[in-house]
């Protein structure tokens, strides 16, 4: 926008290429059209190529049977699904290791964030010594690391390291029990959603009557009791109503319970412990944003320590981390494309490796891949931009 | 290689979407004449069938297709760029011109060769999928193997295969995926998984690259008929003869006895079928637009059939692949190319 005082002769219209606004609204119409342009000319020219070359072209293939096994999928899967369906578990082991990524790297992110500002001389060093050693090593070479270096010196089956009877560790991966519901188990997570409802309400009754009288309970330590013990105790009050399915040493390999793969455990280590670094001195910095007044102000006020960090130092502070927060956890959704080094199934190595080299639709599975990265990376930025505006200040 | 993987597969993506279309029908041996090279895309080091030797020189039986095919055409079997690749690079690679022959133990398959815009130009090895597990298993053949985690190599007609192969017999199995044949073996080695599956080629290939060679046996069940073969584009009519029938010059010489050794000797050869392949008796390069010597050059430069096979994976390589079904087909075996006539 032009700050020029915006003189006009009085009169006669000028005609339109001198004025500006018009003149502005030609040039992005002409835009427009020729992106527009370049785009029909080169899908077009994409098709004439593909066809005369020969090669099948459209969506048909995801219909078809695809024929390899994956080694870990969350739904139902075989070797005789459809290549759709191959997209479907590539892309919800991609969420699985984005997501608790995600979660991981923030609790790391944070505590080792506030540890680098901790009065304590060790903790603090300890803190940096982990950002700047996570930081500065490339992401792929940490997870060959956890891969390569520690998972795969672990023992074979035979050998397992074996914690009780029930969690084996082996270069095959982690076994824990798996729990089998019986009848009446629902009852449990009833209880559970209760309980959490409950504290809700405890937590806003609590603000209300702290704000009316100043009295305060200690809500926090008490909703995770409530959360916690309620289910425990309807559990108990029921008989337990679960069993456990060990993993047991079988043939090859151990059987039944959970595996948790290797390949999965070395990305998520990798993935969250590097973004952790990032996410550590965006934490570091955030806090550091906030003038040191407000600290004394609020200890003024006789806040203890903690409460100064929770309610004045660190609400403030998440305004200035959330944005680069939002570019951390896309680069870590992204980066776990990287699986595909070390063959964890997620959407890359099993839908745009695998699926793309059976069928040969290159076009297409690209596509489709670079549209569900950008979809996730989308719908990652506008829940962190609603969250941003939620926390934002409120000028008055 | 992850990195490069990527690369290829947007530049070839890219390069579908900007090239025009004329190029699509580039003819591919005025290229490669102008270029003084052939563009070959061979494997990413399989001992026997494409690897670097010691002094950096590609050795293998897929490697002398390419080596064939520049003879052939630049009348120099040196004459060859080589573009390693992996099993999901190579189509693409192929597809999009980055490399004019796909020389990669490649099996012929009808998907890949209708609707990738492929065309195979033949076998120059018959295989098929095989196990290889450790010896302490103590296994007797691939009907133990139920509950097992095996080694794949991604993008291959093994890992759907051997889907098949545990499906159809009722078995059960985890599927451990790697890109690259090296990343396979070293899940193998480290016991990710029991079992490490490919072509038997590969596995023998495989096999002498491990730190314990002796620890590991090869299962007697082979489960899939793989015929290995090169392949070009489609729509290039020259071309695919020539690849064709370079590989049909070796083992037609094997099949009349003509050898890199005795090659000079047989040009004054009274037996009509070495005068016709050798060019002392009309001009059968002239249809491809080479010259009468085209097969002379392949045969004293690379040698017939049976001295690659023997050299690369035969009896007297490391390998030790017996002939089997690549045998000729007057030995018992499937090697048949038609007569030069």
């Amino acid at each position: 926008m032009s700050v020029r005082p915006n003189i006009r002769p009085v009169g006669h219209k000028p005609p339109f290429w001198r004025d500006r606004a018009k003149r502005a609204l030609i040039f992005q119409i002409i835009l427009v059209a020729v992106v527009a342009a370049f785009l029909a000319y080169i899908i077009h020219n994409t098709q004439a190529n593909l066809n005369a070359r020969g090669i099948t072209t459209g969506f048909g293939f995801l219909s078809n049977t695809a024929g390899f096994g994956i080694v870990q999928s969350l739904i139902d899967y075989s070797s005789q699904s459809s290549y759709g369906r191959t997209f479907v578990v590539g892309l919800i082991n991609t969420l699985l290791v984005g997501g608790l990524g995600v979660i991981a790297a923030s609790i790391i992110g944070f505590t080792v964030g506030i540890a680098r500002l901790s009065p304590n001389w060790l903790i603090a060093r300890l803190a940096n010594a982990y950002i700047e050693t996570f930081r500065n090593i490339p992401v792929l070479l940490q997870i060959f690391f956890w891969y390569f270096a520690v998972l795969r010196t672990l023992p074979g089956a035979r050998d397992s390291m074996a914690f009780g009877e029930a969690f084996f560790l082996n270069v095959r991966g982690l076994y824990l029990p798996q729990p089998l519901f019986e009848s009446g188990f629902g009852l449990i997570p009833a209880t559970f959603v209760v309980a959490i409802i409950a504290s809700i309400a405890l937590i806003i009754w609590n603000r209300r009557r702290h704000e009316a009288t100043g009295k305060r309970l200690p809500a926090g330590l008490i909703s995770l009791v409530i959360i916690f013990g309620l289910p425990l105790l309807v559990l108990i009050a029921t008989g337990v109503p679960v069993t456990w399915e060990m993993p047991e040493l079988r043939g090859f390999n151990f059987r039944g319970g959970i595996t948790i793969i290797p390949e999965f455990l070395a990305l998520w280590l990798a993935l969250s412990i590097y973004t952790a670094s990032f996410i550590a001195e965006i934490v570091r910095s955030g806090i550091q944003a906030i003038p040191h007044g407000q600290t004394e102000a609020a200890q003024a006020l006789s806040l203890p320590r903690k409460l100064v960090l929770r309610l004045v130092v660190i609400p403030q502070a998440m305004r200035v981390i959330i944005p680069p927060l939002t570019s951390q956890y896309l680069n870590l959704i992204k980066n776990s494309s990287l699986a595909t080094a070390i063959g964890y199934p997620d959407l890359v190595s099993v839908f745009a490796g695998t699926t793309l080299n059976q069928t040969g639709q290159a076009i297409e599975v690209i596509a489709m891949t670079m549209a569900v990265y950008l979809v996730i990376s989308l719908l990652v930025s506008m829940f962190m931009n609603w969250f941003n505006a939620r926390v934002a200040l409120v000028e008055r | 290689m992850l990195n490069k993987k990527h690369l290829v597969l947007l530049a070839s993506a890219g390069s579908m979407t900007l090239a025009g279309i004329a190029t699509a029908q580039a003819d591919v041996l005025e290229d490669t004449i102008e270029r003084g090279a052939v563009q070959c895309g061979v494997s990413d080091g399989l001992p026997g069938f494409s690897a670097p030797d010691g002094d950096g020189n590609w050795q293998g039986l897929d490697v002398d297709v390419c080596r064939a095919v520049a003879a052939a055409v630049l009348g120099d079997a040196d004459a060859v760029n080589y573009i390693s690749l992996n099993a999901v690079e190579r189509f693409t690679a192929l597809q999009s011109g980055e490399v004019d022959v796909l020389s990669r133990n490649t099996t012929w398959t009808t998907t890949r060769d209708t609707t990738l815009g492929l065309n195979f130009a033949g076998v120059n090895f018959y295989d098929g999928i095989g196990f290889m597990v450790s010896r302490d298993l103590g296994l007797n053949g691939a009907m133990e193997l139920d509950g097992a985690a095996i080694c794949i190599q991604t993008g291959t007609t093994t890992e759907l295969n051997v889907a098949d192969y545990f499906r159809a017999n009722d078995m059960e199995f985890d599927p451990i995926v790697f890109d690259t044949s090296e990343q396979t073996v070293g899940g193998f080695q480290a016991g990710r998984c029991d079992v490490l599956t490919s072509d038997t080629s590969q596995l023998a290939a495989l096999r002498i690259q491990l730190d314990d060679p002796e620890g590991a046996v090869i299962l007697p069940e082979i489960i899939s008929k793989e015929p290995l073969g090169p392949v070009v584009r489609q729509g290039d009519d020259t071309w695919f003869n020539i690849v064709k029938w370079s590989l049909f010059a070796m083992i037609n010489a094997e099949e009349y006895g003509v050898t890199s050794e005795n090659a000079e000797e047989m040009l004054s050869s009274e037996n009509p079928d070495v005068a016709r392949l050798l060019g002392q008796d009309g001009n059968y390069g002239e249809g491809m637009g080479l010259e009468a010597d085209w097969a002379y050059n392949i045969i004293s430069q690379v040698g017939n059939y049976a001295e690659s096979f023997e050299r690369n994976v035969g009896m007297g390589s490391p390998l030790e692949i017996e002939r089997g079904v690549n045998a000729l087909w007057n030995a018992g075996g499937f090697q048949y190319a038609p007569p030069i006539r």
